[in-house]
C-alpha cells in the first residue's frame, strides 16, 4: 500500500506493507535513521517522534496511521539548528552513548513545548517514558532545565562543573 | 622541554555530541548496504532438550528466504571457544540445547520481516528433559548439565590468593577459634546477589559483507571488543585475522553485555561468506535478555567475627556464583574478579570461597562491575550488620578497621594483592562531613520520632580497574584463543599531520564514555595543540593498533597512558625540529598556545605547522632527520588501579506498601586525577543509576522450567528518571602512581559503591520493625512482607 505524509516538512510518498511500522517506514523507507529502536515494544521511547504535534512512539505505531499527518523526527526538530534543548543536552553532558538521546529530546521538546517553566519532578515524571541507562537522568534533567530556561529567555543555571 | 597549556582537568564539551543529538550518529543498524539480507534465528523454547529433527521445508520454500542453516551446516567450524572457556556454546546447536533462547537454527531472508516469519515456519522437534535452574539445586549435583562432567562445579576460587590450600583453611580456623572467644560477637547472613540483565538502550546489531576477491569480511558490530571479535571470526572461519576487518561505529550503550564474542558474529559472518552477500542480524529485546549475557547471579554467606568495641578479627565469604548453561569470555572469571576485591579495603584475615556452578540458564559474564559489586555487596552489607549488632556508628566501624594510610606504599589486601595507593579514611570522613552526617541522623530521628521509617546506608568500596598488567595473561587475561596471544595492553598512536593538526587512533572505542574528547584532551595536554585541531578515531580494527576493548574502567588507565606516551614521543622529536628552527637548545624548547618557544623569549616562537613542515620535508631538518612525526605506543602498567570511594544514602520506607524512596544520594569517589570532571560525574551518575536499580527494582527471574519470565522492558524494569533524586557527587584525588597520568577509572566504581548503600539504607529504615535483612531487589512487595514477617 501507498502511505503519503509530510516529514520536517517535506511531502513523501513511500511503499509500505500494512504491517509496517513508522519507526521502519522513518529508517528503512525514508533513510531518517537518528530514530532509533530499543525495545519493539513501547517500552524505552529510543522510537519517539512528533506526530501532527504531539511525542509518539513510532515502534508502536503502524505507518498506514500518519496518512496524511506531519512527523517530525529528531533530524527535522530544528533544521540544521539546534533546538534548545539539544543545545543544552550538549552544554549539560545530557547524554552518553546517545542511543535513547533522539527520542529523549523529542519527548523533552514535546513537554517544554507544552510547559516552559516545569519543576524538577515534572521533568521527571515527563521523560518516565523514555528509558536511558548511561546516565542516571541527573544530567538530562539539567539539560531539560537549561532548555526551559531558554526558551523562557532566562540566564540557565551554572553547571554542576566548573567550566572552563 | 615542558607544556604550559593543559587540556587535563577542563570540562570542555564532548566532540561526540553534536551528532548524537541531531540524529546523525551512525550505529551499525544505520549503515546500508546494497544487496542486504536478513537473519533471524530460531530459538529453544526449552532450558533442556534434545534437538529430534529440525524440519526447515515450509520456511525454504518461501518467497525471499534466502537460506536456513542447522548445526549440520556448521559443524566443520567448531564450537565457540571462548577466552577461559570449560563449557563452549556451540555456534548451533544440534545435541542438547541447554538454556531457552539457544539458537538452533537460523534464517537467511531477503528482509527482516520475511526473515522472521520464516524463523516462525521452522518446525524444529525436542524431547525435553529436566533442567536445573535453582543455584542450590545445580551445586548439590543431583543433575549433571554437561555430559562427562563430574560436577557442575566448572571451577572454585579461594583466597587468600595463591596460598596452598591448607594455608587458606589455617585463615578459617582461626577465624574459628576467634567466635568461641568471649569477647568477641560473630555476625552471619545469607544473602542473594540477583541475576541482571545489561540492558543497553541499543542490542546487538551485526551487519557482515564477504568481499571474494579479496576474500575478505568487513564486520560492523556493536562491540566492545572489535580486535578479539575479528580475530574470533578469523579462528572460526580459518581465515587470517588480516582478512577480517572489524568496525564498531558509534555503540549504543555495552555495560559487558557487548563484551563477548558472540555465535552470531560468527554465523553472520560465515553467512556473508556462505552467499556472497552481506547478512545483517538485529537483536530484539528479548534475544538481548535471553540470548545475550546476563550477570550477577550469586548466593553467599558473609560471615564476619569481630570484637564488642568494632575490630573485625575475621572475614568469611562462602558463595556460589551462577554461569548458566555455558562459559562464554570472562564467564569463570567474574568472581574472580570479585575475588580480588574480596577484603575490600579493610585489613582483617579472610577466608574468602566462590563455587562457580552450571545452570540451564542464560550464560553470566561481565555486567559493569563485574565481580565486584557483588564481592562488595556481601562485605558492606555484613559490616553494616556487625555495627548495627555491637551498636557502633557504621562509619565507626569502617574508619577502625581501614587499611591505614602507613600501609602504602606497598599495601598487600589480606585477599593477597599488592594495592597501588589509597587514602580510605579521608575519603570517608570528607563525605560525611560533606553530607553532614551528623546532621542526617538528627533529621532520620527527628522523622522517626514523628513515626515516619526514615533510614541511612553508608558503604566504602575498593575496587580492581585497568586490568591490564601483562603477567595477567598468565592467569588467562589475554586473546589467545582468539588468535591473538596478546596480554591486555594499551595502545595508541599520535601523528602531527603536515597542515599540523594531530590524528589520534586508538585500540578501544567507547560505548558512552567519550574516548573521541577526552583522548583529545589526553593529547592537547601533551602536545599544546588545541582540542579542536586533533581528530580520535576508534573502533576499526582496519587502521588501529591492536587494542582490547572498554571494559574494568580500563581505557583512560591504560589506553589513555598509551596516547600520553606517544604525545611525549612526539613532542620528543617536535623538540629537536623547533631547536633547530628556534636556533636554541632542545632543553629550553616550550611547548605552549599551538607551537613552541625558547624559554623566557615567547616572542620568538615556531608554530606546530612550522615544526610539521620541516618534519615531512627532511632536507630542511637537521641532518639524518627521519620523515614524518608520529609515534605509535603499547603500555602495560605494573600493577591494576585500585579506585575507592564511600557512598551515603538517605531513604524512607512506607511501611504500610513497602515503596521505598531516595530522599537523598551523596557520594564521594576516589578515581586518582581526573582528565573531564563532567564525563567522570557522568559515569558516576550512571553507574549509581544501575546499582540502584539492581537494590530497587531489577531481577532476571526464572520460572522452575527456566523459562525467562522478565524477558522483556516492562517486566525487567530499570529506573526511569521518576524513580531517582539527583545525585550529590563529590571527589578524594589521590592519584595511582602505575600510569602517567595518575587516573585509576571511573566507569564502575558508581555501581560497585551504590547497591549496598541503598539496602543498608532501607534495613536501617526498618531496623526499629525489626527486620535485619531483604534480599535485592527490594520491591514494594519483598519490604512490605519482610515488615510484616517481622511484625
Amino acid at each position: 500500500m501507498e502511505v503519503s505524509l509530510t516529514v520536517n516538512g517535506q511531502a513523501v510518498t513511500s511503499e509500505v506493507e500494512a504491517r509496517t511500522l513508522l519507526v521502519h517506514l522513518l529508517r528503512e523507507n525514508l533513510g531518517l535513521t537518528g530514530t532509533h529502536v530499543g525495545c519493539e515494544t513501547g517500552y524505552c521511547g529510543a522510537c519517539t517522534v512528533h506526530v501532527d504535534g504531539t511525542p509518539v512512539k513510532s515502534c508502536t505505531m503502524l505507518a498506514a496511521q500518519v496518512e496524511g499527518a506531519e512527523v517530525t523526527t529528531v533530524e527535522g526538530l530544528a533544521n540544521g539548528e539546534l533546538h534548545p534543548v539539544q543545545e543544552g543536552f550538549w552544554e549539560r553532558h545530557g547524554l552518553q552513548c546517545g542511543y535513547c538521546t533522539p527520542g529523549m529530546i523529542m519527548t523533552a521538546a514535546g513537554m517544554l513545548a507544552d510547559n516552559d517553566n516545569p519543576s524538577e519532578d515534572e521533568i521527571r515524571h515527563g521523560i518516565e517514558g523514555n528509558l536511558c541507562r548511561c546516565t542516571g537522568y541527573h544530567n538530562i534533567v539539567r539539560a531539560i532545565e537549561y532548555a526551559a530556561a531558554k526558551m523562557r529567555g532566562d540566564e540557565p543555571a551554572a553547571p554542576d562543573w566548573e567550566v572552563v | 622541554m615542558a607544556t604550559t597549556t593543559s587540556a587535563l582537568g577542563g570540562a570542555i564539551r564532548r566532540r561526540e555530541d553534536p551528532a548524537l543529538i541531531q540524529g546523525h550518529g551512525r550505529y551499525v543498524d544505520d549503515i546500508k548496504l546494497p544487496g542486504e539480507t536478513a537473519a533471524a534465528f530460531v530459538r529453544s523454547p526449552f532450558a533442556r532438550a534434545k534437538v529430534l529433527s529440525i524440519d526447515a521445508s515450509e520456511a525454504l520454500a518461501m518467497d525471499g528466504v534466502v537460506a536456513v542453516y542447522t548445526a549440520a551446516d556448521v559443524d566443520s567450524l567448531g564450537p565457540l571457544i571462548a577466552q577461559l572457556s570449560f563449557a563452549p556454546r556451540p555456534l548451533l546447536n544440534g545435541g542438547e540445547v541447554k538454556h531457552v533462547g539457544e539458537a538452533v537454527a537460523m534464517v537467511v531472508a531477503e528482509n527482516r520481516y520475511l526473515a522472521q516469519d520464516a524463523a516462525d515456519l521452522v518446525f524444529v522437534d525436542y524431547d525435553p528433559l529436566e533442567a536445573v535452574i535453582d543455584l542450590k539445586d545445580a551445586h548439590s549435583d543431583r543433575v549433571i548439565i554437561h555430559e562427562g562432567s563430574e560436577s557442575n562445579t566448572i571451577i572454585s576460587w579461594a583466597a587468600p590468593f595463591g596460598a596452598e590450600p591448607e594455608d587458606q583453611q589455617a585463615v578459617r580456623d582461626q577465624i574459628e577459634a576467634d567466635k568461641s572467644r568471649d569477647d568477641t560477637v560473630v555476625v552471619s547472613q545469607e544473602m542473594i546477589n540477583q541475576r541482571l540483565i545489561p540492558t543497553a538502550i541499543e542490542p546487538r546489531r551485526v551487519l557482515a559483507e564477504w568481499n571474494p576477491g579479496y576474500r575478505s569480511l568487513n564486520v560492523w558490530s556493536s562491540s566492545q571488543i572489535p580486535h578479539a571479535l575479528a580475530g574470533g571470526i578469523a579462528v572460526s572461519l580459518g581465515l587470517p585475522t588480516t582478512s577480517v576487518r572489524v568496525i564498531a561505529p558509534e555503540v549504543g550503550g555495552g555495560f559487558g553485555a557487548k563484551l563477548n564474542v558472540y555465535n552470531d558474529e560468527i554465523l553472520v559472518s560465515w553467512a556473508a561468506q556462505q552467499l556472497a552477500r552481506p547478512v545483517r542480524w538485529v537483536e530484539t529485546r528479548r534475544e538481548a535478555a535471553n540470548s545475550t549475557i546476563q550477570g550477577r547471579g550469586w548466593v553467599g554467606t558473609a560471615t564476619i567475627v569481630g570484637t564488642t568495641d568494632g575490630e573485625i578479627l575475621g572475614y568469611d565469604f562462602d558463595g556460589i556464583a551462577d554461569m548458566g548453561a555455558y562459559t562464554q569470555n570472562f564467564t569463570v572469571a567474574i568472581p574472580f574478579l570479585g575475588l580480588f576485591v574480596g577484603s575490600g579495603q579493610y585489613k582483617m584475615p579472610t577466608y574468602w570461597k566462590i563455587d562457580c556452578v552450571a545452570t540451564n540458564t542464560t550464560t553470566t559474564d561481565a555486567y559493569r562491575g563485574a565481580g565486584r559489586p557483588e564481592a562488595v555487596y556481601y562485605l558492606e552489607r555484613i559490616i553494616d550488620m556487625y555495627a548495627r549488632e555491637i551498636g557502633m556508628d557504621p562509619a565507626d566501624v569502617r574508619n577502625k578497621n581501614f587499611i591505614p594510610n602507613e600501609a602504602f606504599p606497598g599495601a598487600v589486601s589480606p585477599i593477597g594483592f599488592a594495592m597501588d595507593t589509597g587514602d580510605y579514611s579521608t575519603n570517608l570522613n570528607e563525605l560525611l562531613e560533606v553530607a553532614d552526617y551528623a546532621g542526617m541522623k538528627a533529621e532520620r530521628d527527628a522523622a522517626r520520632a514523628a513515626g515516619r521509617h526514615v533510614g541511612i546506608g553508608l558503604s566504602s568500596y575498593v575496587e580492581v580497574c585497568g586490568f591490564a598488567p601483562s603477567g595477567l595473561a598468565d592467569l588467562g587475561f589475554n586473546w589467545a584463543t582468539y588468535g591473538l596471544p596478546t596480554a591486555f595492553n594499551g595502545s595508541g598512536l599520535v601523528r602531527v599531520n603536515p597542515d599540523a593538526s594531530a590524528t589520534v587512533i586508538i585500540g578501544t572505542g567507547p560505548s558512552g564514555q567519550a574516548h573521541q574528547t577526552t583522548w583529545a584532551q589526553i593529547v592537547s595536554d601533551r602536545l599544546g595543540i588545541e582540542v579542536d585541531n586533533i581528530v580520535v578515531k576508534h573502533g576499526d580494527t582496519g587502521d588501529s593498533p591492536m587494542g582490547i576493548g572498554t571494559f574494568g574502567s580500563r581505557s583512560a588507565a591504560v589506553d589513555g597512558a598509551a596516547a600520553y606516551q606517544a604525545a611525549d614521543r612526539v613532542r620528543e622529536k617536535a623538540a629537536k625540529l623547533a631547536a633547530h628552527l628556534l636556533e636554541a637548545a632542545e632543553e629550553d624548547v616550550v611547548f605552549a598556545d599551538g607551537g613552541a618557544h625558547v624559554a623566557g623569549s615567547p616572542d620568538s616562537s615556531v608554530g606546530w605547522g612550522d615544526i610539521a613542515s620541516i618534519a615531512y620535508q627532511v632536507h630542511k631538518a637537521p641532518e639524518g632527520t627521519e620523515p614524518g612525526l608520529e609515534s605509535e605506543v603499547f603500555f602495560t602498567p605494573s600493577n591494576a588501579t585500585w579506585p575507592f570511594g564511600s557512598h551515603l544514602a538517605m531513604v524512607e520506607v512506607d511501611a504500610d506498601t513497602g515503596n521505598v524512596e531516595i530522599l537523598r544520594y551523596v557520594s564521594m569517589d576516589d578515581c586518582g586525577n581526573v582528565i573531564n570532571p563532567m564525563i567522570v560525574d557522568g559515569q558516576v551518575h550512571g553507574g549509581i543509576a544501575q546499582g540502584i536499580g539492581q537494590a530497587l527494582f531489577e531481577e532476571a527471574i526464572y520460572d522452575a522450567d527456566g523459562n525467562l519470565l522478565s524477558g522483556s522492558m516492562v517486566d525487567y524494569p530499570i529506573p526511569t528518571a521518576g524513580d531517582l533524586p539527583a545525585f550529590e557527587l563529590h571527589r578524594t584525588v589521590t592519584p595511582t602512581d602505575v600510569n602517567p597520568m595518575g587516573v585509576k577509572g571511573i566507569g564502575e566504581a558508581g555501581t560497585i559503591g551504590s547497591a549496598q548503600t541503598i539496602v543498608n539504607a532501607v534495613v536501617d529504615a526498618v531496623a526499629p520493625l525489626g527486620v535485619t535483612h531483604i534480599d535485592m531487589p527490594l520491591r514494594p512487595r519483598r519490604v512490605w512482607e519482610a515488615i510484616q514477617e517481622a511484625r
